[in-house]
């Protein structure tokens, strides 16, 4: 039996997503606090349609983030189709090891991902750690 | 949804071309990119198939200046045309702000335009969006087959088939060739900012 797959859309949302420079600022200082602090050269907080919304590196990227954020948006979305035909909700871990250079992307909540640039003196573990908490702390600014 | 950033004063809109496969969605957006390159600052990004067709996306982001101080970014996508691609069509098309929609004028394939287009009207409900009410922009492409002896659809003809009530702004073109190409994009950026200004407008933003 074929089954249907149904693309995970959450919430409708018909007003355009804005935020102040005080939320702006909260959330720039706890990516760049708790991830930039602990190693990760990139940092972006996007939204599900491939927007840049906060976008954070250690210094020395010279990185194409619009385009990555389209990317990856779309990359999630994909993911979570591919969740839900093999019978998951989603995958709650998006990982994608290079040679050099690694991308880790969680969710934030229904609308919002952050995205994570690192090479391999950081480790995965310690990594998913630091985003619990981070994940925590946008939540609150978000709230 | 276009992102609206109060501290750096910029506004991102998604623009996305819309059409049957084979319309030359990509190569409008392939000419534009030729063609407007000093003020694009990256990359195209294309995800293809083996046959060269979009898989995923066409994409890049296209400053086109300030409106009301807010630096204004737009996201110019493309969405695969095959009928089996619907899924990722849905996924391109969140967060849209304005569509263009690319119908081929090759008269072979009138009813494809026809079922493109509403196929993206049903794709749109699906995030709450009215195809009456959204910035859109119906571009008749391939005008330029005619010289080369293909039979082509009159232009009255596609506009009762896609346009009657829908009543959309739109445009004889070539994408190969150029013609038009600008001037289809002029008009929905145009057409999308007022309605962003007037969502600005009426919000408590300020």
């Amino acid at each position: 039996m074929r089954s249907r797959c149904v693309l995970p859309f959450t919430r409708e949302i018909t007003v355009s997503l804005i935020l102040g420079r005080q939320h702006l600022d909260r959330i720039q200082d706890t990516l760049k606090k708790n991830l930039i602090g602990s190693g990760v050269q990139n940092t972006m907080l996007i939204d599900m349609a491939g927007n840049v919304i906060v976008t954070v590196d250690n210094g020395g990227e010279t990185r194409d983030m619009y385009s990555l954020a389209a990317l990856a948006a779309a990359n999630f979305g994909a993911m979570c189709s591919m969740a839900k035909i093999v019978g998951e909700d989603e995958f709650s871990l998006l990982f994608h090891k290079g040679q050099k250079e690694n991308i880790y992307f969680s969710r934030v909540n229904d609308e919002l991902l952050l995205i994570n640039i690192f090479n391999n003196q950081v480790t995965l573990g310690f990594l998913r750690l630091k985003m619990a908490q981070v994940i925590e702390e946008l939540c609150k600014v978000l709230d | 949804m276009a992102f609206i950033n109060l501290k750096d004063r910029v506004i991102q809109a998604k623009i996305v071309y819309y059409g049957p496969g084979r319309c030359g969605k990509t190569t409008n957006l392939e000419f534009i990119y030729s063609k407007c390159r000093e003020q694009i600052n990256s990359e195209m990004v294309t995800v293809k198939t083996q046959g060269d067709r979009t898989l995923f996306f066409d994409f890049f982001p296209f400053d086109i200046g300030k409106i009301a101080g807010y630096d204004v970014k737009i996201q110019l996508y493309t969405v695969p045309g095959q009928v089996k691609y619907n899924s990722t069509r849905r996924l391109v098309l969140k967060g849209v702000d304005g569509v263009v929609f690319v119908a081929d004028s090759e008269a072979e394939r009138r009813s494809k335009n026809v079922s493109s287009l509403a196929n993206l009207q049903e794709n749109l409900a699906l995030y709450n969006k009215n195809i009456f009410e959204i910035p859109l922009v119906i571009q008749y492409n391939k005008r330029d087959l005619k010289n080369q002896g293909i039979e082509v659809l009159d232009v009255e003809t596609m506009e009762r088939d896609l346009n009657e009530t829908l009543k959309a702004p739109s445009f004889e073109a070539s994408a190969l060739d150029g013609d038009n190409v600008v001037a289809t994009l002029k008009k929905i950026i145009s057409l999308t900012m007022s309605s962003l200004e007037k969502e600005l407008e009426n919000g408590d933003w300020q």
